[in-house]
This record gives C-alpha cells, sequence and structure tokens, in this order.
C-alpha cells in the first residue's frame, strides 16, 4: 500500500491504520521506519515534489520483492510543505518473523532514498531551495550527458 | 511526436519533439544552455520506465522523462 498526502503525514493515525488492517493476517512482526523533519541549518522546514508514476512502478517491484519472502509493504510520504518536527515519511514491513521483516526496511529504505523520484526543498526565509547536496543520483544517470553516446 | 518532461527541481516547461531515438534527444538537450548542468546527473524514464540505453527507439505519443537527483523521506 502506497499513500501519499498533501502536508505533513498523521502518524498515530497511520501507524493504528496499518496495524489494524493486519491484525489478523498472522504477522509476528510489525517494523516501522518514521522519518521526522529535523531543525538544523535554520530550515523551517521541508517540502517535496513527487512523481507519481514512476513512484508507483517503483513502489509496485518491491511488494512483489516482499510477497516472494512471505512479507508486505507499506509507505506514507508527503507532498508539499512538512515543518520541523513533524513527519514526511513512515515505511512499514509485515512479516511472518522478524528477521524478514529487519533485513527488508534496511534495504526497502535504503534503495527508497537512491531511487525513488521524489525532490527534497529546505523552507528557509521565505524560499524553497533544492537540496542538491543531500540529493542522489539515481542508477543510471547521465545518459544524456556529451561522452555518454560516443 | 514525442513529449520530454523535465522533473522536480529542473524549471522548464515540455518539449515536443520529431526524434525516432534517444540519440537525437541526447544531441538536441546537449545544445540547450539551460540544462548543461542537469544532464550528467538525470536519469531518463520512457513512459515511466527507466531505460539505461540510447539505443532506444522512440515511436509517436512516447513520453520521455528526465529526473534529477531525487531525496526522499
Amino acid at each position: 500500500m502506497l499513500s501519499i498526502y498533501n502536508g505533513s503525514l498523521d502518524v498515530p493515525k497511520i501507524l493504528k491504520d496499518w496495524y489494524e488492517e493486519e491484525a489478523t493476517s498472522n504477522y509476528g512482526a510489525y517494523i516501522p521506519f518514521i522519518g521526522t523533519v529535523r531543525s538544523e541549518d535554520g530550515i523551517d522546514g521541508l517540502s517535496f515534489d513527487i512523481y507519481d508514476p514512476i513512484l508507483e512502478t517503483w513502489f509496485k517491484n518491491w511488494e512483489e520483492k516482499a510477497h516472494q519472502k512471505g512479507a508486505i509493504v507499506k509507505m506514507a510520504h508527503s507532498r508539499g510543505d512538512v515543518m520541523l518536527h513533524e513527519s514526511s515519511y513512515i515505511a512499514s514491513v509485515f512479516s511472518p518473523k522478524r528477521r524478514v521483516a529487519l533485513e527488508l526496511i534496511d534495504e526497502f529504505v535504503e534503495d527508497f532514498k537512491a531511487s525513488a523520484p521524489i525532490w527534497k526543498y529546505d523552507l528557509k526565509d521565505g524560499k524553497r531551495i533544492y537540496a542538491k547536496d543531500r540529493s542522489t543520483a539515481i542508477k543510471g544517470s547521465g545518459l544524456l550527458a556529451k561522452g555518454e553516446n560516443s | 511526436m514525442i513529449i520530454v518532461e523535465f522533473l522536480g527541481p529542473i524549471q522548464k516547461p515540455d518539449m515536443e519533439l520529431e526524434i525516432d531515438n534517444l540519440n537525437e534527444l541526447a544531441k538536441v538537450l546537449q545544445d540547450d544552455a539551460e540544462l548543461s548542468e542537469w544532464l550528467q546527473s538525470c536519469a531518463v524514464a520512457l513512459n515511466n520506465k527507466l531505460v539505461s540505453t540510447l539505443d532506444t527507439p522512440l515511436k509517436d505519443g512516447d513520453k520521455v522523462s528526465l529526473l534529477p537527483p531525487v531525496c526522499g523521506g
């Protein structure tokens, strides 16, 4: 399940909803990762752009990968502005036993950081500034650059 | 007609081009001064699937997307 929200996430509600959805699914482990906007470098908050079609394809691949291990993944992310100490991201894995969930949440969040088509901006002094230095080029980037096609 | 879209922080409107493959697109975009800083760090998707080779044929109605470096979470 992939859910995109405008603005910050209602963490207690989302965690509770997911818990209740799977309460009788016979999963022994439920491991959530919650991302919270921290105060640093004088920012007022963060802002996000999302490209839904590719995000959905990326997430579907992870659903299949999880399914092969008897697990499921759920993810919620914010679009637009999220202020300090609010949450913009929750990822969760449910699995029959803990080991699969612990490993999968690590792989899932790392791949999310490296590949999910989401762009982050710092909100500072009324401006929205692309967080270029904290961003990662998607694997295979540079295909259209000079020298790549010679 | 191929539609080229620029995602996230690349502030550029969509382009409509008559081209047959990604090699031709590379040549067009390399001549665009606004894009020079982005091409090296952008991934490319054709109809929402990432592509890894310029020898990718294009057909009428295809959509090519340029994805600059990402940072979700």
